[in-house]
């Protein structure tokens, strides 16, 4: 019962904050539905025991994903409302279109609850162990059978990190930065001279 | 008892509401990316609602590596956005065609 009741509150808020990110008019409003709907739907993920997962996308979608879509709105300075144009125009067709494809979903899960649809059975090697906890079970699995994946998702991640950086990065011309080559290569006997100028007279230098 | 139906209809919605951000907001770069977080949140949902009641942890692994891409897409997509952003002062998606030369 307590589960039924977790479950409607968690889907709601879910399919509410996922529907106010896409019809907020504040791009920031936009970007906190998010991380509400993240939230609910980590909630969701718990509530089947799936607790790895769920902790995962609070900690890579709350806590990275989502604050730096936050950054990016806040350092942009654009004009939203001007971005809002062709909302009411475009609203009948992607209606439509939305309309059509979850009638189609649906009728996938009407097939599949009538029995017309035959799902694979599972591999016995991937069974979740019983006696061990969902995360040590997914890290027996991730580290044995699917090290190579998981080697291969951490070059993924370098490689839009290095990305992320050469695209943004510029060399801007006015500001003075740091030049560490002529710094260190400075010696004492180049930067400072001795001079005994004569009185009345300036150094020039 | 909440079976796999109920979940697998949360996700529908969830895509479906994905899908409907990508028509409504088709200007705004941002909120683009945010309904394509959306649709990957939902696949997730699914990925992992499966995997539980079908006792197969894949699902979940495949869910973590969907994660992975999904972070690594919005990395990338930010950063494309924020220098399209210096050179033209603007987000419109309209105005893209411009890079055709």
């Amino acid at each position: 019962m307590i589960q039924a009741i977790a479950f409607y509150l968690f889907a709601t808020l879910t399919i509410f904050s996922g529907a106010v990110t896409i019809l907020a008019r504040n791009p920031v409003h936009s970007v906190l539905w998010l991380i509400l709907a993240f939230f609910n739907a980590a909630g969701l993920m718990i509530l089947i025991g799936a607790e790895f997962i769920a902790m995962l996308l609070v900690i890579v979608y709350v806590g990275a994903v989502a604050v730096l879509f936050l950054f990016v709105v806040m350092m942009l300075d654009i004009d939203f409302a001007q971005l809002r144009a062709g909302f009411i125009k475009n609203f009948p067709l992607g209606f439509a279109l939305a309309f059509v494809f979850l009638a189609e979903l649906v009728m996938g899960v009407g097939a599949y609850k009538a029995g017309g649809l035959v799902l694979g059975t599972p591999d016995a090697a991937t069974a979740p162990v019983a006696g061990l906890s969902n995360t040590a079970a997914i890290g027996a699995l991730l580290y044995s059978r699917y090290l190579f994946l998981f080697e291969t998702a951490g070059i993924i991640l370098l490689v839009a990190m290095i990305g992320a950086i050469v695209l943004t990065h510029r060399q801007r011309g006015d500001v003075r930065g740091q030049k560490p080559s002529s710094q260190i290569s400075r010696r004492p006997e180049e930067a400072t001279i001795n001079l005994q100028p004569e009185v009345g007279k300036g150094v020039t230098l | 008892m909440i079976g796999i139906e109920h979940y697998v209809f949360v996700s529908a919605i969830l895509f479906v509401l994905g899908v409907l951000g990508i028509f409504l907001n088709r200007k705004n770069v941002i909120i683009l990316l945010m309904s394509i977080e959306l649709i990957l949140l939902s696949v997730n949902l699914n990925l992992v609602a499966f995997s539980v009641f079908l006792h197969d942890l894949v699902g979940q692994i495949f869910a973590m590596f969907v994660l992975t891409v999904a972070a690594g897409e919005a990395a990338i997509g930010l950063a494309i956005l924020v220098i399209y952003f210096r050179g033209r002062g603007t987000i419109a998606v309209d105005d893209v065609n411009r890079m055709k030369g």
